[in-house]
């Protein structure tokens, strides 16, 4: 039985903060396929497209036939623990401060013997699920979790190791003063955060749900207006280095193409509000997160954007709007190879319209900022890089990868 | 077709460079002693090494090729034998087949390793593909731990102790405090053994190898050249080599000897009855009850009983890795590879000095090598006789 997390004591200031050490992260360009996979939470193994057969370690050529024909697949997870060893002394600095450390060989159901991280509720003989997960390293690994669910197994040591869990950490919430923002404090918090700082930008102007906001446990109301560099850099003064999880929730969807608007009035907002906020924040709250990525049980672990699906694909009835969560998608890629020397996850959350005043034409199916939060943590609690919530964003994820050029056309007609 | 015999092939010239747990030389220095030892020993010139068959994991940028101008050889055959543990069984028998047909007439196998003190780390960390994608992540426990693993259900399969495997390693220990070359020559009891801590378990202290530098080297030539040289020198009766045996076995249960073991006695003409002593690759306890089974000295399983019913030391009644095996002279590299072969030599051309077996005639040599993923992939074994 996994042992409950218990809340970590204040930090004695003396102590020198881990340096966070990776997981060598050197990969083939074939391994990455199960890179894809972790960073969507899925289980995929190559499969021979001409035999059936199901390959690992990743490989180019199917290991029965020779077929040269091998993507990846999503495949059955479940397996049997062969073997398992405790390693107590690793050649690995990572490793080496993490000892004693488990994996076991898992006979898996659809063919292939996997070395694994075993959770540990995963004994010697018994049934698992095996599931692909991000290290710190940013690539995938795989850990055996119980078949059926096990008290507090989410506070595995190792498999925490691989997830972004709010639970007892620390938690910015960029803008408390929208929908999507107040139901990811009430999400973030119930999820076991020990503080939840809540920005408002002007924070002594009233707005609805504030006082309910202000009542929830564990609330700490932050002066944090993401258009103003020094707004920014003061607030981050005061609290990034208590800052493990950031989410930003401040959004500013408008609507209207690229032709019919006059002047770059809302253009200019929607890139100051959303591409240029997202860099002030990186800027003043990374390098903090990053140098905190192995400080114990809450340490720093993930920065969220909240991005629309359509920064993978123009809606032209949204198109600056798109626009401007395009070049933000762009930049927390390169904020993700930034924060990785940490060991700190970058969440890309893609979701669809909104079912808020400013979708207020858009016909359903549209998402509640409740399953939007409730996403969010889930993404945490999974440490997944890139999740589609909804059924819009899955729609236009699926549609992605059939033909692009359809959905562009679709998308504009 | 019917196999060829190895008729008038001489395996001779045996030679070990002492052991270093570290080095600040380069593999290439290593190699250089070994040969220098060689023309000492032979009375040729660098020159009249006309092949030449190098095993190393530490060369890196250089391969064999590279090699020869470094050390000013001009061979007419060449052979880069990378297949760790099974490389001085796969050079011996592709070596031979040359000298039989006459592509060369000395051919020189050597197998050398630097120990930097950070090589071993970097060896690991990069070993494979497989490796690298799918074993360095886990915990980089090295191949401590891929053999924990393969030990561990072993041991659930065939009832297999701890201390089956520390009669192995204790014996080991008791040949190489007659074996100069060995690092380990400090008395290891089964308490010692049992009492040692847990390094991946059930993997502990003794059933792992110290990672040293070394070299070890042999000639390979015709039985006439052999003589008028004055080289005693070891026959070949049989070998055989196999890659990625069993495939489809979801963990490592045996070794590619398992395979082609019937044709290594027929080419032989003798059984497991006809040998000595036997020469193991011992990188860890459990592939030594791998190949005494595979092997065909007793039922797959049963080699847990069979370490207990005899003793494994020089003098005992199953010689067993008489110089005291990587276990206890330290694994240089592919070095490890040669080890068993070498000593081989030595015990059939009077050499072996305080570790001779008295009156061997027929001595079995056995290799096994590159955990690639989550098993060795490479198995060898060479049956020697005296001239």
């Amino acid at each position: 039985m996994t042992e409950p997390l218990i809340r970590p004591r204040r930090k004695d200031p003396l102590r020198k903060t881990r340096e966070p050490l990776l997981p060598q992260g050197i990969r083939s360009r074939t391994a990455f396929g199960l890179t894809a996979a972790a960073a969507e939470g899925r289980f995929a193994l190559q499969v021979c497209t001409d035999c059936g057969c199901i390959l690992y370690p990743p490989r180019d050529a199917c290991s029965r036939c020779l077929s040269g024909r091998v993507p990846f697949r999503d495949v059955p997870s479940g397996g049997v623990v062969l073997a398992e060893t405790t390693i107590r002394t690793s050649t690995d600095v990572y490793f080496r401060e993490r000892t004693p450390w488990r994996i076991g060989t898992v006979a898996l159901d659809c063919g292939p013997s996997f070395v694994a991280h075993l959770h540990g509720d995963v004994a010697e003989g018994a049934r698992v699920r095996m599931t692909l997960r991000l290290d710190k390293s940013g690539n995938a690994v795989a850990i055996a979790m119980p078949d059926t669910p096990t008290e507090h197994q989410e506070d595995d040591v190792q498999l925490r190791e691989l997830t972004c869990d709010p639970k007892f950490r620390r938690v910015l919430i960029t803008d408390g003063r929208n929908a999507t923002g107040q139901a990811m404090v009430r999400a973030i918090a119930t999820a076991g955060a020990s503080i939840v700082f809540v920005g408002l930008a002007d924070p002594w102007k009233p707005f609805p749900g504030e006082a309910a906001l202000r009542e929830i446990p564990g609330v700490e109301v932050v002066s944090l207006d993401i258009t103003d560099s020094q707004s920014v850099a003061d607030t981050a003064g005061e609290i990034a280095h208590r800052v493990d999880i950031l989410v930003n929730t401040t959004e500013h969807p408008r609507i209207g193409g690229i032709m019919g608007r006059h002047g770059l009035t809302v253009a200019r907002e929607e890139m100051d509000i959303r591409y240029f906020g997202l860099l002030r924040l990186a800027q003043h709250f990374g390098p903090t997160m990053r140098a905190r990525g192995a400080d114990g049980v809450n340490a720093a672990a993930a920065f969220v954007n909240l991005l629309s699906v359509h920064a993978l694909m123009n809606w032209p009835l949204y198109g600056a709007f798109s626009a401007a969560e395009a070049a933000c998608l762009s930049a927390t890629q390169a904020l993700r190879a930034e924060l990785r020397s940490g060991g700190v996850k970058v969440l890309n959350m893609f979701a669809g319209p909104l079912d808020t005043e400013w979708f207020q034409s858009v016909p359903p199916p549209k998402l509640s900022p409740a399953a939007l939060a409730t996403a969010t943590v889930d993404a945490l609690r999974k440490g997944i890089e890139d999740a589609y919530v909804g059924d819009v964003a899955q729609d236009i994820r699926a549609r992605l990868d059939v033909q692009p050029k359809a959905l562009e056309r679709e998308l504009g007609a | 077709m019917k196999r060829r015999g190895y008729d008038g092939v001489a395996v001779c010239a045996p030679i070990s460079v002492p052991y270093r747990r570290y080095s600040v030389d380069s593999a290439h220095w290593w190699v250089g002693r070994a040969l220098y030892a060689m023309t000492q020993r032979t009375g040729l010139k660098p020159t009249d090494l006309d092949g030449l068959s190098v095993s190393s994991f530490t060369l890196a940028p250089d391969t064999a090729v590279g090699l020869t101008q470094h050390l000013g050889l001009s061979p007419r055959w060449l052979d880069h034998v990378p297949m760790g543990g099974a490389s001085g069984g796969i050079a011996l028998r592709r070596a031979a087949r040359a000298v039989q047909c006459g592509d060369a007439d000395f051919v020189a196998c050597v197998a050398a390793d630097t120990n930097h003190v950070d090589s071993f780390r970097k060896t690991l960390s990069s070993f494979s593909r497989f490796a690298q994608d799918a074993v360095y992540p886990y915990g980089s426990g090295g191949p401590n731990a891929s053999f924990a693993l393969i030990t561990r259900h072993y041991m659930n399969r065939t009832g297999a102790t701890r201390e089956d495997f520390g009669r192995i390693c204790v014996a080991q220990r008791a040949n190489a405090q007659r074996y100069d070359g060995a690092l380990m020559q400090k008395p290891l009891t089964l308490d010692d053994y049992m009492c040692a801590r847990a390094i991946s378990d059930p993997i502990h202290l003794f059933d792992c190898v110290m990672p040293c530098a070394g070299a070890e080297a042999f000639l390979v030539c015709r039985e006439d050249d052999a003589r008028s040289l004055g080289l005693p020198f070891a026959r070949v009766l049989s070998t055989i080599e196999r890659h990625n045996a069993y495939q489809d076995d979801p963990i490592q249960f045996r070794g590619g000897w398992a395979v082609d073991r019937d044709d290594l006695w027929s080419v032989a003409g003798i059984g497991p009855d006809a040998v000595d002593f036997l020469q193991t690759y011992d990188d860890y306890p459990v592939i030594v009850m791998m190949q005494i089974e595979d092997l065909g000295f007793c039922a797959k399983g049963e080699a847990p009983a069979f370490v207990r019913a005899h003793t494994l030391t020089t003098d005992g009644d199953f010689p067993h890795n008489t110089s005291g095996g990587q276990l206890s002279a330290g694994q240089a590299g592919a070095g490890g590879g040669y080890l068993g072969m070498v000593e081989a030599v030595r015990q059939l051309t009077d050499q072996a000095g305080d570790t001779t077996v008295p009156d061997a005639r027929i001595g079995l040599v056995s290799g096994f090598g590159m955990i690639n993923y989550d098993r060795g992939l490479a198995s060898s074994a060479v049956l020697l006789a005296r001239a």
